[in-house]
């Protein structure tokens, strides 16, 4: 038979990924462990629930927050409208880094790319005229997230809400910081303390509360590849599990409610196996590392945004295309929550339009696409299962180097995860540099352009507004009180208590992010990490 | 005679911690035979300027990503210029709108590199814009 050349020497998933072949045979399964369990059984490669989609579809959960608490009341109530079924809180870096919008180095930041949070009075407004019992809330919030958390619960608690009630997420992933994201405040070892601090509270009382959501997503964002990605993430969540456990914690006493967020990249067929491959190995990390009792313990939940980094800022409105290629991934993936990436993410923060648009791109895959009908439709499909078994090995080998080096905590310190990740990006850049990776419009069917969408833009004086209403409230408030609360946390924070309880009465006292960080600060001391470039 | 080789400081301003275009800058500024000081993230405009002060370098190259630029950009230049009569060749990336960038050039920025650049497009820029300036 003729041999037909080719168009690459090598076909690989992505940049640094898996190399494939022309075609997948029952062959190329064999002498790998069969996998034939169902939707809903362990270790729930297929779906976490034996029904999928069928019983209920994924929550739409479009990420939001910008400038003022009043304008993101607005975007929230307008993205409800339009059909988004679950909240996602975008707060700007002061807040999450822990600064106030007065502090010198939140010039420039105040309302840029999430919502000024400064105090309770803030939260409160955020959520006006929706009720906290009967939503669905993700925080995206890491080294503040016991204090930005301590506030949800206290505006919940001023609209007669009970904690009981509060159903959603609080990412409260400070490893991945130290990786990829950079808004840890705290050294490691302190991020821990009050990450599970947060992780045992919300076990203890918040019942429909994720307290973590570990991240995959912020890695693949800073050029990890997939199987990166999910070792990484799984990685660090043995870390956290075992700390919890360290606590004196039963594994099935707070597992149940850890979940992940994970990227979901353009290669549709490697991030379909890659989701599989993330549940069955979790699964099997805590059935067999942890020995979880629980099924809801082994199940890996997890939310998904397509990587924002695969948007172009050149013909912007292709990304509407790799959005719709990406979010098919995630549904036949088997996502529980999803946020799609609106096309002008690569320009500014989403415009109602963009944001619109990609909400639609869900409610078409759910409804007139079919693909939500049948759970895990990919499934038994040659290339899709040999694929899965390549990622989950990919994990494992990544797991072991890091175990081997003590966990990921120590990866972190010693800079592994890091450069891994860093090679990745610049193996990527040299890629797209000298065309071997083709990015549509950006080294291969370019146009010149003069770019006519109409982008997000934050008022020039939300700084100005914000820093007035912070000095107006801090003038209007008890201060005494404030003192003696914040006194209180400092107290809390030196013990080994947990330190939540102390942070919802302080913040009650409208005590602000910057001044409670700051007693933090004072106990703990902040952290530099040395730059690994 | 050989010439000198480029001396760049690359730093973030503000808070943004999204530093993958600035690592990958770096790596491939120095693979082109540049000198690379990455100073890192979480920095005011006033260290930025000392560190360029003390590394005596030829260009300076801002990033942000959070939307802060226009604020951070303009007076890091500023702060740079009155503290040094050296003549510097100044970049910047992150997101920053079409829009902003005429003002950005008042300020003293000679180029603007979105996402989507290529680094040898910013490290030829760079090599033209120093030896003219040389």
């Amino acid at each position: 038979m003729e041999e037909v050349s080719e168009r690459k020497k090598e076909f690989r998933t992505t940049v640094d990924g898996i190399v494939v072949k022309n075609v997948y045979t029952p062959d190329d399964l064999k002498g790998n462990e069969q996998d034939v369990s169902l939707p809903g059984e362990y270790p729930f490669t297929r779906h976490i629930r034996s029904n999928g989609y069928r019983s209920r579809l994924w929550t739409m959960r479009q990420y939001a927050g910008f400038a003022t608490v009043q304008e993101t009341n607005a975007r929230y109530k307008y993205l409800y409208k339009q059909g988004n079924t679950g909240f996602s809180v975008a707060l700007h870096l002061p807040t999450q880094i822990g600064y106030d919008s007065t502090h010198p180095m939140s010039a420039g930041e105040v309302g840029r790319c999430g919502v000024a949070i400064d105090s309770l009075q803030d939260m409160e407004e955020l959520w006006d005229g929706i009720s906290l019992a009967e939503i669905s809330t993700s925080l995206t919030i890491n080294a503040t997230a016991p204090i930005i958390l301590a506030m949800y619960i206290a505006a919940a608690e001023n609209q007669g809400a009970k904690q009981s009630q509060l159903a959603g997420t609080v990412q409260n992933d400070v490893l991945k910081e130290y990786i990829a994201r950079n808004t840890y405040i705290f050294d490691p070892e302190t991020s821990m303390r009050l990450t599970t601090d947060v992780c045992q509270y919300c076990a203890q009382n918040l019942p429909k509360w994720n307290s973590i959501s570990i991240c995959g997503y912020h890695m693949r964002d800073a050029g990890a590849t997939a199987i990166q990605e999910a070792a990484f993430a799984l990685a660090n969540g043995i870390t956290y599990v075992q700390a919890m456990k360290n606590r004196g914690m039963a594994v099935d006493s707070f597992a149940p409610r850890f979940t992940f967020i994970v990227a979901c990249n353009i290669n549709f067929l490697e991030e379909v196996a890659k989701l599989r491959a993330m549940r069955r190995a979790w699964a099997k990390i805590m059935k067999e590392r942890f020995d979880a009792q629980d099924p809801r313990s082994m199940m890996f939940r997890f939310h998904v945004q397509n990587d924002g980094f695969t948007s172009t800022a050149q013909q912007p409105l292709n990304n509407i295309i790799r959005t719709t290629i990406s979010a098919l991934a995630c549904v036949m993936g088997g996502c529980q929550s999803l946020a799609t990436t609106s096309y002008d993410e690569a320009l500014a923060l989403p415009s109602e339009e963009a944001a619109r648009i990609a909400l639609r791109t869900q409610q078409i895959i759910a409804y007139e696409s079919g693909v939500a009908d049948v759970t895990d439709p990919l499934g038994g499909s040659y290339f899709i299962e040999w694929l899965t078994n390549e990622i989950e090995d990919g994990i494992n080998k990544y797991i072991s180097t890091i175990d081997e080096m003590g966990g990921a905590m120590e990866a972190v310190k010693k800079g592994y995860i890091q450069r891994e990740i860093q090679r990745s990006a610049y193996d990527y850049q040299k890629a797209v540099d000298f065309g071997e990776q083709v990015v549509v419009g950006i080294n291969n069917f370019t146009i010149e352009e003069d770019l006519k969408i109409q982008l997000h833009e934050i008022g020039e004086n939300v700084e100005e507004k914000q820093i007035e209403r912070l000095k107006k409230l801090k003038r209007g408030r008890d201060n005494e009180k404030v003192g003696h609360a914040l006194n209180k946390v400092s107290q809390v924070a030196r013990s080994n208590d947990n330190i939540m309880p102390a942070l919802i009465e302080v913040v009650k006292t409208y005590a602000t992010v910057g001044e409670i960080s700051d007693a933090l600060r004072d106990v703990f001391g902040e952290y530099r990490e040395p730059s690994i470039a | 005679m050989a010439s000198k080789k480029i001396r760049i400081l690359i730093a973030k301003p503000g808070l943004d911690g999204h530093d993958r275009g600035v690592k990958v800058l770096a790596q491939g500024l120095r693979d082109a035979g540049m000198e690379v000081i990455y100073l890192g993230l979480r920095l005011t405009p006033e260290q930025i300027a000392q560190a360029v002060l003390q590394e005596d370098t030829d260009v300076v190259g801002l990033s942000s990503l959070s939307g802060a630029h226009m604020s951070l950009f303009p007076k890091t230049i500023k702060i740079i210029k009155e503290i040094s009569s050296k003549h510097y060749l100044f970049i910047c990336g992150g997101i920053i709108p079409q829009k902003d960038i005429p003002k950005l050039k008042e300020f003293g920025m000679a180029a603007v590199f979105g996402p989507g650049t290529a680094i040898a497009e910013i490290s030829k820029f760079i090599q033209a814009s120093v030896v003219e300036a040389r």
